[in-house]
């Protein structure tokens, strides 16, 4: 409730501020986009309210305690933060391609890196174990050559999660840099900066503020990635036992427990993203 | 990739997303009257009786003409709670009597489960057993690959049970939210054996095949059924419990690996 | 011109447009590509810079060859002794603007400390030290196009490119920001190449002026000698001259069958004659006396200019002249007025139209 009211505190201090570019009052709100909004976020927001209600606050605190209850929390928080690590290493110079570079193909592509976002993420972790199932494509050969198993490994679960979150990065960041003017590129070329040189100290810092979207909607993504990850990375507690997985299985036995997860789950990343929304928003 | 591997990881796809869908709603009026059974009767069945629950289905409905049997498959657990939040089902066959208990505490159910069917562990090997398992105690050999279902689920206490009661000190890769997770890591060879029921593996294609342990007699799953309280057709849920437990029924159900009770 | 620092020959296809532009231009020489929109002067002048290749032709400078089709000889910009200052000045808008002046020579391999120091020293040649700290949003049009000046010369480059350096700022800040745009480019002991479609511009900063026009070189020269004789209406137009092209013989210049134009000097073949149009008189009536040159006219166009009234008159020839309001009031000049043209022969210009 107190992060609402800040909200709105900003909000005024921001209207302020701009009173003097836009000095006319504004018309009221027409009631044909009034209706919907309200509608929205209504549907958005009541299934949190129904959470929020059956919460059993009198034995919160110690199904909080629950030491298996911190352990799948802070597995998703990492394997999370590391997905969205790997998905920048991979998925920004992957945008930067799609964005800057002309080559057959392209627009196939573009088709391919969102097929994650439409296959269902079962068939995502199906699809990972055919290539990195120790009978896949790779994954023989990666056991062999270096010793490596992905399969129901920490690294799984993070592997997992950057196959169905990276496309919204890829996505996030392609669409900022088609808006950044390449121009900047060209003025910095003629500075004597190499293409490399370009990309780090200017187009980057430009398209700074679509990266951090794309990141923060990746970072969620992982977070509450279940499918692929318990198809692939399966489910043990304190390996590849992840929230979503806990509340799956707390599921079966026990709903005030499931609901308790999911709010701790969702407390923490609502928590985070704030908080980096804050911090991002500010030097932006 | 094989062409095997490749129709295997199809099979696992499908299973795994066709799982849970399902349940239609076309229901006709409800079989009042004169002990003929009309109109449709909507049975809520473990994943584990899919199979067997269907082929039940055909014959009940070849035997009442007029009535229609409408299957609703899922986890136990999961029916459990759709049943106590209102569901509109008629029968609830559960693969575990605790699933069970969560209805008929809640005052849903109309009269006394009866145990159906039993079922036993097995363990599931990949075809060719590559990890030359033959019993419970291969399972904690070092190397060997273990996928069993987690404690919260019926398959997963069970396992737990035989391996106590064994003294197999297992440490899986995997604990599976349900049978068929474990059975797909077997089907593609990641794991090297699963302990399952013997009906998944009968279920299950011909990638897998079962090793039985004497220990699995310790650990019997009982699969309780009843008639629910609110049953929209109480005739018609009345006569599929009656029909399960009858002779012809209780041979769909031995043909698909279960025990008698 | 043997001491040309550069030395080039722009030759780049695009589609159904060719531009072929040759460019040689001494150290410390300021040279204006001036022209219409679509002349190709950019395209010009991103040849230059690398940032679109040449078709054919060369680009040479201090002896090295930067772009050369024909031996695939190329030095891509990063490598390049340039400056450009484009026409939006692409300041990097997260930097501030020390940042954005060190940043060429940090690229350069100088040392971060050393690389500020430079810069400051830049900001502060011009006038703009207050500001180092100031993001590009918050610097003013004129601001921004000194950083951008610094941007580019902090490098000290061999070759200084401005893009339409001027056009992007007001009129008033325009004059101000060309007097000392002018100081720092006579300073500047490399080549210097300008873009602009301002003749006003080119005549200010350029020590030379080439007159650009579908991608051709159509006119060439310093300032004075341009706006004397235009070579072309555009140029003409430019430089606020009626001119025409005819066929000398003696002191006539026959411009059309029915109108030959009497003239000051004395030549003979193809040849432009130009005359201002404050040269112009216009009469209700036929006039009487010295003026040779008169003819009926039809008033299409009456406009403001200056403190003057600007008449755009059909006949024989279309003419410009420029009226007191005062003579236009009596004139009772509106379009489709007929009216009588004069100019006195001592008033035009005449040369030859060809070399």
């Amino acid at each position: 409730m107190r992060q609402v009211r800040d909200d709105t505190a900003r909000e005024r201090d921001d209207t302020a501020r701009e009173r003097r570019v836009t000095p006319r009052r504004r018309g009221r709100v027409p009631a044909a986009l009034l209706i919907p909004a309200g509608l929205g976020l209504l549907f958005l927001v009541l299934p949190l309210v129904g959470l929020v209600i059956r919460v059993p606050w009198t034995t919160l605190p110690q199904r909080l305690t629950e030491p298996g209850a911190l352990t799948a929390l802070r597995l998703s928080v990492q394997t999370a933060t590391l997905a969205t690590a790997l998905c920048l290493l991979l998925g920004v110079p992957l945008a930067w391609v799609l964005a800057r570079v002309e080559f057959p193909g392209r627009r196939l592509v573009r088709a391919l890196v969102t097929v994650p976002l439409v296959l269902p993420p079962v068939v995502g972790g199906v699809a990972l174990l055919l290539v990195f199932g120790r009978r896949g494509l790779l994954g023989g050969w990666l056991d062999a050559t270096f010793g490596i198993t992905l399969p129901f490994t920490t690294a799984g679960v993070m592997l997992a999660e950057s196959f169905v979150a990276m496309p919204f990065l890829v996505i996030a960041v392609e669409g900022a840099l088609r808006a950044a003017d390449h121009r900047y590129e060209e003025a910095a070329a003629t500075l004597g900066a190499s293409r490399w040189t370009a990309f780090t100290h200017v187009t980057l810092p430009l398209v700074a503020p679509g990266l951090a979207a794309g990141a923060v909607l990746c970072w969620a993504r992982a977070l509450g990635e279940f499918g692929a990850t318990i198809t692939f990375a399966g489910n043990y507690p304190g390996r590849t036992q992840t929230m979503p997985l806990a509340v799956y299985l707390a599921l079966e036995t026990d709903l005030e427990s499931a609901i308790v997860l999911s709010l701790v789950l969702l407390v923490v990343s609502v928590g985070i993203l704030v908080a980096l929304r804050d911090r991002w928003m500010s030097s932006a | 990739m094989s062409a095997r591997a490749t129709r295997t990881a199809m099979a696992v796809v499908m299973a795994l997303t066709v799982a849970g869908c399902g349940a239609g709603d076309d229901r006709a009026t409800d079989g009042s009257g004169d002990g003929r059974v009309t109109g449709t009767v909507t049975v809520f069945a473990a994943a584990s009786l899919t199979e067997s629950f269907r082929r039940i289905g055909e014959d009940f409905e070849a035997a009442n003409p007029g009535s229609a049997v409408t299957l609703n498959v899922a986890g136990s657990s999961a029916l459990a709670n759709q049943i106590n939040q209102g569901a509109p089902a008629d029968v609830f066959a559960s693969a575990a009597p605790a699933n069970m208990a969560t209805v008929t505490e809640a005052g849903n159910a109309d009269g006394t489960p009866a145990t159906f069917a039993r079922n036993q562990l097995v363990i599931a090997v990949p075809r060719g057993n590559p990890g030359g398992v033959t019993g419970l105690a291969d399972l904690s050999r070092p190397g060997v690959k273990v996928a069993r279902c987690a404690d919260q689920v019926p398959c997963g206490a069970a396992a737990r049970t035989a391996l106590d009661t064994a003294g197999v000190a297992l440490t899986p890769v995997t604990l599976e939210q349900d049978v068929r997770g474990a059975l797909a890591k077997v089907k593609l060879g990641e794991v090297d054996a699963a302990v399952v029921y013997r009906s998944d593996v009968r279920a299950a294609s011909a990638d897998v095949t079962a090793v039985e342990f004497p220990e699995s007699a310790r650990a019997v799953n009982d699969y309780p059924i009843v008639a629910l309280k609110d049953a929209p057709n109480p005739a018609g849920a009345r006569a599929f419990v009656a029909y399960v437990r009858s002779e012809p029924a209780q041979a769909v159900l031995a043909e698909a690996g279960f025990q008698a009770p | 011109m043997s001491g040309a620092l550069l030395d080039a020959r722009l030759v780049v296809d695009r589609g159904a447009f060719r531009l072929d532009v040759p460019l040689r231009v001494a150290p410390g020489e300021v040279v204006a590509l001036l022209g219409p929109n679509g002349a190709g002067k950019t395209t010009a002048l991103r040849a230059l810079a690398g940032l679109h290749p040449l078709t054919a032709g060369h680009v040479t400078l201090d002896a090295v060859d930067l772009d050369r089709p024909a031996t695939r000889g190329w030095v891509p910009t990063e490598r390049r002794p340039i400056g450009v200052v484009f026409q939006d000045y692409l300041l990097f808008p997260h930097l501030s603007a020390l940042d954005n002046v060190a940043f060429g020579p940090r690229r350069h391999g100088v040392e971060r400390r050393a690389a500020r120091a430079t810069a400051r020293e830049w900001l502060t040649r011009v006038g703009l030290d207050a500001q180092a700290q100031r993001r590009p949003r918050q610097l003013s049009g004129g601001q921004a196009q000194r950083v951008a000046l610094a941007r580019a010369l902090a490098v000290a480059p061999s070759l200084l490119l401005l893009d339409e350096p001027l056009a992007a700022l007001d009129a008033r800040t325009r004059l101000d920001t060309r007097a000392e745009l002018h100081r720092h480019l006579s300073a500047h002991a490399g080549a210097t190449v300008l873009v602009t479609h301002d003749p006003l511009d080119a005549l200010a900063l350029a020590d030379r002026l080439v007159i650009v026009e579908g991608g051709r070189v159509v006119q060439e020269g310093d300032g004075p000698s341009v706006t004397a004789r235009p070579r072309t209406d555009y140029v003409a137009r430019l430089v606020g001259l009626n001119l025409y092209r005819g066929r000398a013989d003696g002191h006539g210049v026959r411009i059309s069958p029915d109108l030959t134009l009497t003239v000051a000097d004395r030549l003979d073949g193809e040849a432009f004659v130009a005359f201002r149009p404050a040269a112009v008189a216009l009469h209700p009536a036929r006039p009487e006396g010295s003026a040779r040159n008169t003819w009926a006219g039809t008033v299409v166009g009456v406009q403001r200019h200056g403190d003057n009234v600007r008449v755009q008159l059909d006949g024989p020839i279309g003419v410009a002249a420029d009226v007191t309001p005062a003579a236009a009031a009596q004139l009772r000049l509106i379009p489709g007025q007929r009216v009588w043209v004069a100019v006195k022969a001592t008033e035009t210009h005449a040369y030859p139209a060809t070399g």
